[in-house]
């Protein structure tokens, strides 16, 4: 695996990645759900919800370094309410 | 009739996770190693953080290359689009002509990308290629070497020679699935051949032209080999796309760091435009059935 230039934090954020996918698809499993249609007018389910959440944060992430470029940490304080509100209205 | 549920089925897409996992997600993986990463040669690493993010953000060279390659996926969506469909809706529709003019348009489609760089850059050369001579006898001027204007031109008819078939075979298949009653229908009312493609063919053709705009996109959003051997991204930089500065940056300059931050965020746009795409395409076809 030392051809794939491992670091802590890139671990630590794929361990995480995973983690989300796993506990969303046992979810899927075990509780299955009626697509919904959000403020996107278009039907999603929480995997879905799950996707743009990722994506969008990858986003933030990428503006707040390019606008703000300090501080990195507080940009997932943005996601963070990015998350609920798609998890909430989308 | 109700569908039986057998959670076990998802089994049978393991070897194909396990062959994306390979081919895709580990590769994937590295590149974001490598993206927080220095390095100079015999793998052998140093913590960067976020700084190549941060310097490809400001980096006039990847805005430049963003720039070009949205203005060029946007003239071949133009072009070739329209041009696919006036094309399916003048094909014979039955017949051996029809099969003939399939045979035909499927004929380009089937030509390796650095063959047909390689077609186009003898053939618009000006001592033996016969565009390029011939517009010089004209007296136009024309050098897609040294010239902007030309290099454009040549890899934006180059593209649309090679895939507006794809176009036009996709909207083609569209049309032929409209059943006759709703062209006797049209008929009947006396509707004018505009009424007729404008609210029978189009929306009949939406759900297969949205994939062939799709796959448009994607396929002249990641291009490469056939501008990279026409003009090599030049004169100057001048039609230098994305794909062709990753390369120059990762291979030519050897800073993986800076290209894998740069790749990251490209992968980021062409994720998000093909789910904005795939969320429409599938809308449509709810609409539709």
């Amino acid at each position: 695996m030392e051809w794939m230039a491992w670091t802590t934090p890139t671990a630590i954020f794929f361990i995480i990645i995973a983690c989300t996918l796993t506990v969303f698809t046992v979810l899927a499993i075990k509780f299955p759900e009626a697509p919904r249609m959000g403020i996107l007018r278009t039907e999603t389910t929480r995997g879905d919800r799950l996707f743009i959440t990722l994506l969008g944060s990858a986003f933030i992430n990428l503006a707040w370094l390019g606008v703000v470029g300090a501080n990195q940490p507080y940009a997932l304080i943005v996601c963070l309410a990015y998350a609920v509100s798609v998890f909430r209205w989308v | 009739m109700e569908k039986t549920v057998n959670q076990k089925a998802w089994f049978l897409i393991l070897p194909v996770l396990l062959l994306v996992a390979f081919s895709a997600v580990i590769p994937l993986m590295t590149v974001v190693n490598y993206s927080v990463q220095d390095t100079f040669g015999k793998n052998q690493f140093f913590w960067a953080g976020l700084e190549w993010f941060e310097e490809m953000l400001r980096s006039e060279r990847m805005w430049d290359a963003l720039g070009r390659q949205l203005m060029f996926s946007a003239i071949i969506l133009v072009i070739q689009v329209p041009l696919g469909v006036f094309i399916a809706l003048n094909m014979p529709k039955s017949g051996i002509w029809s099969s003939f003019c399939l045979v035909m348009m499927s004929l380009p489609l089937l030509i390796p990308w650095n063959v047909v760089g390689t077609i186009w850059q003898i053939f618009g050369r000006v001592d033996i290629g016969l565009l390029g001579y011939t517009l010089d006898a004209l007296g136009i001027s024309y050098n897609y070497t040294q010239n902007t204007f030309a290099a454009w031109v040549t890899i934006i008819v180059m593209d649309v020679w090679h895939w507006t078939s794809l176009v036009a075979l996709l909207a083609f298949a569209g049309l032929k699935s409209i059943p006759d009653a709703y062209y006797q229908a049209a008929k009947i009312d006396q509707a004018s051949r505009w009424a007729i493609f404008r609210y029978i063919e189009l929306p009949k053709m939406m759900g297969v032209l949205m994939i062939a705009i799709l796959l448009r996109f994607m396929d002249s959003f990641m291009i490469y080999t056939e501008p990279f051997v026409v003009t090599g991204g030049g004169p100057g930089n001048a039609t230098t796309l994305l794909s062709i500065d990753l390369v120059k940056m990762a291979l030519g300059q050897f800073d993986l760091g800076p290209a894998a931050a740069f790749s990251i965020m490209y992968y980021l746009v062409i994720l998000l435009i093909s789910y904005v795409f795939y969320t429409v395409m599938t809308n449509l076809d709810k609409k539709g059935g």
